[in-house]
């Protein structure tokens, strides 16, 4: 089995912000963003829902433990030029993971800035705005305290 | 990162191929002896197509394989790795083990089970030039009277029958061919 | 005795059409959409979510309208589904410091960086009903204020620094997986947080409320409490790389527990962990209050008895859907056996007859 001794304080590559940035996306607005049809490819593992076992660590940061699953669709797939694309996305749109391997393959092309300013760039401005709103709302509800009486002079 | 030969020759219709392919193991397990036509993947050198079958059918993440002697070579490697998933461990931890019937030697290094769990126990997948219903004489459960399978030798089969119920299964490939012997089967030279 | 009986076809598949009439309910009612539960029934959702051990908002909502709102049985069909899914993968650990915290509170540390954050509680409402929701449907807008996204520190890690804490030291042991392989006791602590994370609410708030009761009392305090969404990543072979697959909520509770030490550990104070899919507070006190009871062996303290203390106690009664199969069968045709039951009867009210009648006659 593979290590999981992978250091996450590294920073990620391009390639790993935008298989994630489209594994996180909404399918309806990657499909928005690139809608059909898709360029020609030919399916190396066509898409297909299975789940993933989620695990955490007790207390935070000591050992594994497996939490429960979350379903998730995988596709590869190589475009006419040779590029091939994966994706391991979200819940169970077989579309999404298509879209989100064609988007990873056509990255490693020539076409990489126009996908960029086309897809990427979009959906991780939609997603900044989201979790600025989360964030927000949060902080709404943080708690302001003032101290009335302190008890430990007496 | 995996070279792109190795991401090609898995199931084209993985659901129905793949239950196919389990109904063919499942009859040829139940029935020692009798030999079938197995196929649906295309593997590389120097993995059959039979076992590259029983491969994508048996294996996933959760099933440690072994490749044993010449299978144990980077395309084999990458090309289980990315259809099935399952991790590439050593003889002793493995629940499936790949290769020919002299690369698995010794053969006393595999998983037998426990009596707790007869079920922890390793399937080998051993590659055969050729697949004939002639040679040792088979007979035991799922065999009317009994059958014959060339079998590369006795002596380890008659071995692993007397830990019954535990011991090693094995399936059998040659090109897209398969047969099985599981543990219960009782081995004896012709 | 054997009885053979046949038949009830007609009757079963009558009773399956009826079932799904009242499932309906009155037609002249709106039928409710799966997006209506998923996002108006949340928490219903999640406690399915995480009971039914997949991550699926969907398929949850899904669930719960096919049971009716039986959330057992929805988890029994999650549970169901879940095993027709091939396995692609493993995560990686999620990284809850790096957790998006809509909430984050702390019983013990009121100044704690990062600060109190209240989130969508309950807590502090009123409990009484609002019957402005029965009238309409109106769609409030909560409140912003100015904020920079960015990573919220564990409150225990304040504490390890001091040495006042156990401390939880980084450890990769792959754990078993109690989906896959029959459950060992006893168990290693990864199992019991398994079980223990898709195991009934209910259940396991009764065992947490018992230490608190004294029943294993641990002197238990929410050192943190936290709800947010976290990435998920996995390894991915043919990359060579991990990648982010998506984005869960969960929620996260670390108890900090008075402890005088003991023959092996200096007087500090140990933790307790509760980790759940979803917003689930309740369940993730509750897990974290349990998980901390049954650590009693490895911390030197005494067995005193208490269900919450019994591994084979708890973690076999945990699952509600093994729970419900095996209370539930005994509704169900025991036609053999209760015939069997008959004829002792019978044989034994015979035997004391007879003797009766030998007596009388003596």
């Amino acid at each position: 089995m593979s290590s999981h001794s992978m250091d996450r304080a590294e920073p990620q590559t391009a390639r790993q912000e935008w298989m994630g940035l489209l594994a996180r996306a909404r399918p309806a607005a990657l499909a928005g963003l690139l809608p059909d049809p898709l360029p020609d490819h030919a399916l190396l593992r066509a898409p297909e829902i299975g789940a993933v076992m989620v695990r955490g660590r007790a207390g935070a940061t000591g050992a594994p433990f497996n939490l429960g699953e979350m379903t998730v669709v995988r596709c590869s797939l190589r475009l006419a030029s040779g590029a091939v694309g994966h994706a391991v996305v979200q819940g169970r749109d077989r579309d999404h993971a298509r879209r989100a391997a064609v988007v990873d393959a056509l990255m490693q092309t020539g076409a990489a800035a126009a996908i960029r300013a086309a897809v990427l760039d979009p959906l991780a401005q939609a997603e900044a705005e989201a979790r600025q709103v989360r964030a927000e709302k949060a902080a709404a509800t943080k708690v302001e305290f003032f101290t009335m009486v302190r008890g430990e002079d007496k | 990162m995996t070279a792109v030969d190795a991401l090609a020759g898995g199931f084209a219709d993985p659901p129905l191929e793949a239950a196919r392919a389990f109904r063919a193991l499942l009859d040829v397990m139940a029935r020692p002896g009798r030999i079938a036509d197995l196929g649906g993947a295309v593997p590389p050198a120097p993995l059959s197509v039979a076992a590259g079958t029983v491969a994508l059918t048996l294996l996933d993440g959760t099933t440690p394989v072994h490749l044993a002697g010449a299978h144990d070579v980077a395309a084999v490697r990458e090309w289980i790795t990315f259809h099935t998933g399952a991790p590439l461990v050593g003889a002793e931890a493995a629940m499936f083990a790949i290769g020919t019937w002299e690369a698995l030697q010794p053969v006393g290094r595999f998983a037998i089970g426990t009596p707790e769990y007869p079920d922890r126990a390793c399937t080998l997948i051993v590659e055969r030039a050729e697949l004939l219903a002639e040679g040792a004489r088979l007979t035991g459960p799922g065999i009317r009277d009994h059958a014959h399978l060339s079998l590369p030798e006795v002596a380890a089969f008659r071995a692993n029958r007397a830990l019954f119920p535990l011991g090693f299964d094995c399936v059998f490939t040659a090109g897209g061919r398969v047969a099985a012997l599981p543990r219960s089967t009782i081995v004896e030279d012709v | 005795m054997y009885v053979a009986v046949k038949g009830g076809e007609r009757a079963i598949d009558n009773a399956h059409a009826w079932l799904a009439e009242e499932r309906r309910g009155d037609p002249s009612v709106a039928d409710l959409t799966i997006p209506q539960i998923r996002e108006q029934l949340r928490l219903a959702v999640n406690r399915v979510m995480a009971e039914g051990s997949l991550y699926d908002p969907d398929l949850a909502a899904l669930a719960i309208k096919q049971a009716r709102g039986d959330l057992i049985e929805a988890v029994f069909l999650i549970r169901a589904y879940r095993t027709t899914l091939p396995r692609h993968g493993v995560s990686l650990p999620v990284e809850t410091a790096q957790m998006a915290v809509a909430r984050r509170i702390s019983a013990t540390f009121k100044d704690a960086p990062g600060g109190q954050v209240l989130g969508p509680t309950f807590d502090y409402t009123h409990r009484l009903l609002d019957f402005t929701l029965a009238a309409n449907g109106e769609a409030p807008v909560a409140p912003r204020a100015p904020a920079a996204p960015g990573m919220v520190p564990h409150i225990t890690s304040f504490l390890n620094r001091d040495g006042m804490i156990e401390d939880a030291p980084r450890d990769d042991t792959l754990p078993p997986d109690l989906t896959r392989e029959p459950m060992e006791l006893p168990a290693s602590r990864a199992t019991r947080l398994q079980a223990i994370a898709r195991g009934d609410e209910g259940f396991i708030l009764s065992l947490a409320y018992s230490t608190q009761r004294g029943y294993g009392r641990t002197h238990a305090f929410v050192g943190e409490l936290r709800i947010g969404m976290v990435a998920v990543e996995m390894e991915v072979p043919e990359l060579g790389f991990a990648i982010c697959i998506g984005e869960i909520e969960v929620t996260e509770c670390e108890t900090v527990n008075q402890f005088k030490g003991s023959r092996t550990e200096p007087p500090q104070f140990t933790r307790g962990y509760g980790l759940t899919f979803g917003q689930n507070e309740r369940k993730s006190i509750a897990m974290s209050l349990v998980d901390r009871a049954l650590r009693w062996k490895e911390l030197g303290e005494d067995f005193t008895g208490a269900p919450a203390q019994d591994e084979e106690f708890v973690l076999m009664h945990a699952d509600n859907v093994q729970a419900t199969g095996f209370l539930e069968h005994i509704k169900l045709p025991h036609y053999v056996d209760f015939q069997s039951e008959l004829e002792l009867v019978r044989k034994l009210r015979a035997e004391v007859e007879a003797s009766a009648m030998r007596e009388a006659a003596e």
